[in-house]
């Protein structure tokens, strides 16, 4: 499997990190920005009128989650295990949340690594770009 | 011979009950959530826990979005 090395290309948009994040991660189905108040930025792979849908349930997962944190602690990122696939998050300081569906059963340490970058490249172009 | 077939009849329900469980408890246990927090701590609930109860059905959500029916 390759790896996503976005910090060689620099900063870029959300649109163009994520088709970079599914075309160098083929196990991952769909991906999406969303924001820290539950609104979608970008998304990739998913299907028309679904977007809204997909941001309400993210944001309501990272809440919910959230919630199990201990003091101080800022939620990171999220790898549930369903029977048909798989949920990646990873928040970014910024509270940016790249989300990301798995179909097969893949290394999660990877799909974070790659998650971690595509977020980093977003984030860059958000603090420096126009 | 009533009271053998009595106790094979017990024998035979609380088998299948047994296995009804087995099932419930571990047919749920291959879902499960990993949270993690930034200072490097995290916790993972799995199987049929309240937290998974909690947690699992929105990661589900997430999931039916890309994928409709």
């Amino acid at each position: 499997m390759r790896s996503l090395h976005l910090d060689t290309v620099g900063a870029v948009d959300a649109a163009r990190a994520l088709a970079d994040l599914v075309e160098i991660s083929p196990h991952i189905e769909a991906a999406a920005v969303v924001a820290g108040d539950g609104i979608l930025g970008d998304s990739v792979g998913v299907p028309e009128g679904r977007a809204d849908e997909l941001a309400r349930a993210v944001h309501e997962l990272l809440e919910r989650a959230g919630a199990f944190r201990s003091e101080g602690a800022r939620l990171a990122q999220i790898h549930a295990e369903l029977g048909d696939g798989e949920v990646f998050t990873v928040t970014g300081t910024q509270g940016q949340t790249v989300v990301a569906v798995v179909g097969k059963r893949t290394a999660a340490g990877l799909v974070f690594y790659d998650l971690k970058r595509c977020l980093a490249a977003i984030e860059s172009k958000d603090g420096h770009g126009s | 011979m009533g009271r053998k077939l009595l106790r094979f009849a017990g024998f035979a329900s609380g088998a299948v009950a047994g296995t009804v469980l087995c099932r419930r408890v571990f047919g749920a246990a291959g879902e499960r959530v990993d949270v993690y927090f930034d200072d490097g701590s995290f916790v993972t609930f799995a199987g049929r826990s309240s937290e998974a109860a909690r947690l699992v059905p929105l990661a589900q959500r997430v999931l039916a979005a890309v994928r409709p029916a």
